[in-house]
């Protein structure tokens, strides 16, 4: 008890963090200059045997429970934190079935894995090899009246086993992509397209631009003249620009709803605002500032004319003082 | 654009991946070590006893690696690398030069990026061989360490701030719930003799009787010691920082929860919009009186049996 006791005013000036099994004790000042080696390495065993106790001191005070390997205790979660390695994982996004199960309000439910198979009078699994109703236990397809002649129903139906499986493949690649967008792609899957970017290395670096990317810009450069390419010369495999001339879009001229109501739309309003009550009291705002603007610059070439000499030595000062002249 | 997707062939190695995987509560990090070009004995002996310690959950990397220069622009790519194939993120990486030698950089990464870096010179090394002492002593592969910091230049000092903190990520191994009072077996004792110099030992703890519950400590160096000279750091992007000390609390919190001291745990409870329109309903509907639901039940029904004999 008396060892316990001598421990603690030692432990009451440094901090311990429990759950890393960390003491700091930040007043404690090392006599570096003074010390050799041998010393230095002294003082620093006792301090951290102090330290140590003090650690142990708030450790062993934690109520052990037995088990057969020692005594164990429950810590305390560190004060100090420190840094994830990882992000933390995000959620997956639900897939396009999961979505519409969900509007719906269509509830999984669960299956049998086996099944009672009646061509083969035997349990059989509900999906996989040598499933229930399988290709090869059926020898017999029943003629419908839908049925055309010529057609082998059963290449048919291989056929259509193959269909669906290809679209529900199709399907959940593009639930993947939409899982990569997220950032949400199961670990053990990795789209070939978004390798891990490292900085400073090739995928940091801007794309190879491609042949297309390339025409479009040949493209451009060939019509880049006053004649708009008119007359240079083609180079062999050069192909007309992709998008030549301008982009005028002009409103249908049957009448309608939507697109056909627009023109009409567009002319209502400016007959409005023309056969408003008050039009010609409407004030337009840019024309205003327009004139305001020629009207200024006239004044001032008027001015420059008058004193050419001075305004050119000091012509923001000089304008400066005339204004203050004309308002005084 | 089946060949867009990279599925691993074994299960295996899907195990494996699966390990890789980022998780909710983290368990410990693996250290990767590996060098540069030029090494010196010191530094080989360093790189090995740090290894030595931490065998339990690192990767040491043998062969000289060229094009690795953490602080300079594009010299970290290598390492990002390694850091992904090895799935490590305490990173040691040592190197001799002439302006710097017996160079060891203390890393971190996040996401497989670096988060921060430590430059430091080793001096006054003595190797874990060099001690002699009862080998009963010897701390346990993968026990919890005990840490010591002793000096005011660990908050004074921001390199050494900064060290600290990177010194207890590399040593401490996992965060752990409970820990075993019979495998309390190790000390670092890291003091700072100077603002940019760390003393740094690790030492084997005795639990000798006291007469209470609570054992005398008693320290055995078992080495190595060395001492740490700060030469150039780099801390970690601030809003990377903000993104890395997220923890599992962050995902789970509860919305709408609130805990008032008087009434309390207190939960919002929001409506969805009701979207009537959009509702799947059954045949029967309770809406409906009983005449006119059974009315359209029979309605029904007749319908189909007229579909039927067709």
């Amino acid at each position: 008890m008396a060892e316990g006791a001598a421990a603690t005013p030692a432990a009451s000036s440094c901090e311990v963090d429990l759950g890393n099994l960390m003491a700091y004790d930040p007043s404690h000042h090392v006599a570096t200059a003074a010390a050799s080696r041998e010393e230095l390495r002294q003082e620093c065993l006792q301090k951290a045997t102090e330290l140590a106790q003090a650690v142990a001191n708030s450790l062993f005070a934690l109520p052990p429970s037995e088990d057969r390997d020692g005594p164990i205790v429950h810590l305390p979660p560190p004060t100090i934190r420190l840094p994830r390695e990882k992000h933390l994982p995000k959620p997956k996004p639900p897939t396009k079935w999961e979505l519409f199960a969900k509007a719906k309000g269509i509830t999984k439910r669960k299956k049998n894995k086996r099944e009672w198979d009646e061509q083969t009078q035997s349990w059989k699994r509900t999906y996989g090899y040598d499933r229930v109703n399988d290709d090869k236990d059926v020898p017999i397809i029943d003629a419908k009246a839908t049925d055309e002649p010529g057609v082998d129903p059963f290449a048919q139906r291989r056929q259509e086993k193959k269909k669906r499986v290809e679209k529900q493949e199709k399907n959940r690649l593009e639930n993947l992509k939409k899982a990569a967008k997220v950032g949400a792609l199961p670990s053990h899957i990795q789209l070939a397209a978004r390798a891990l970017p490292i900085t400073g290395t090739k995928a940091d670096l801007p794309k190879k631009s491609r042949k297309e990317d390339l025409e479009n810009v040949a493209g451009m450069a060939s019509s880049a003249t006053a004649s708009g390419g008119k007359f240079d010369e083609k180079l062999p495999g050069e192909k007309p620009p992709k998008h030549p001339g301008k982009h005028r879009k002009f409103l249908p001229v049957a009448e309608g709803k939507g697109m056909g109501n627009l023109e009409k739309q567009q002319n209502d309003k400016i007959l409005n605002s023309l056969l408003a009550r008050n039009s010609d009291e409407q004030l337009d705002v840019g024309k205003a500032i327009t004139m305001y603007k020629v009207k200024k610059e006239k004044q001032r070439r008027k001015d420059k004319a008058t004193f050419p000499k001075s305004d050119k030595l000091k012509p923001q000062k000089k304008s400066l003082k005339k204004s203050s002249k004309k308002k005084a | 654009m089946v060949a867009a997707i990279r599925v691993p062939k074994t299960k295996r190695a899907r195990r494996e991946l699966l390990k890789h995987a980022p998780k909710l509560v983290e368990t410990g990090k693996k250290t990767l070590i590996l060098h540069g070009t030029k090494t010196s004995a010191v530094l080989n002996s360093v790189l090995s006893d740090i290894y030595h310690l931490k065998r339990d959950n690192a990767v040491k990397y043998t062969k000289k690696n060229d094009n690795i220069r953490p602080f300079e622009n594009g010299g970290e790519s290598s390492l990002e690398f390694f850091s992904l194939k090895t799935d490590c993120s305490l990173i040691v990486y040592g190197s001799h030069s002439k302006k710097r030698p017996n160079n060891l950089i203390l890393g971190r990464t996040y996401d497989h990026h670096i988060y921060d870096l430590v430059e430091v010179g080793v001096e006054n090394y003595k190797s874990m061989e060099s001690y002699v002492y009862d080998k009963k002593l010897a701390p346990k592969l993968g026990s919890k360490p005990f840490f010591a910091f002793i000096g005011e230049h660990f908050e004074s000092s921001e390199e050494l701030k900064h060290l600290k903190e990177v010194l207890l990520d590399l040593f401490r191994g996992e965060v752990i719930d409970n820990l075993n009072l019979a495998g309390v077996d190790r000390i670092y004792v890291c003091t700072a003799i100077s603002p940019t110099t760390v003393y740094m030992m690790h030492c084997a703890l005795r639990l000798k009787r006291s007469g209470t519950p609570i054992p005398r400590m008693e320290l055995v160096e078992v080495g190595p010691s060395m001492d740490l000279v700060v030469r150039r750091h780099r801390l970690p992007v601030e809003s990377l920082k903000k993104e890395a000390m997220k923890t599992a609390e962050h995902a789970k919190k509860m919305k709408n929860v609130t805990k008032d001291p008087v009434q309390g745990k207190l939960g919002k409870v929001y409506m969805p919009d009701q979207q009537v329109g959009k509702l799947t309903l059954s045949n029967d509907i309770k809406g409906l009186k009983r005449e006119r639901r059974e009315a359209k039940k029979n309605k029904e029904h007749s319908k189909k049996q007229k579909v039927n004999p067709e």
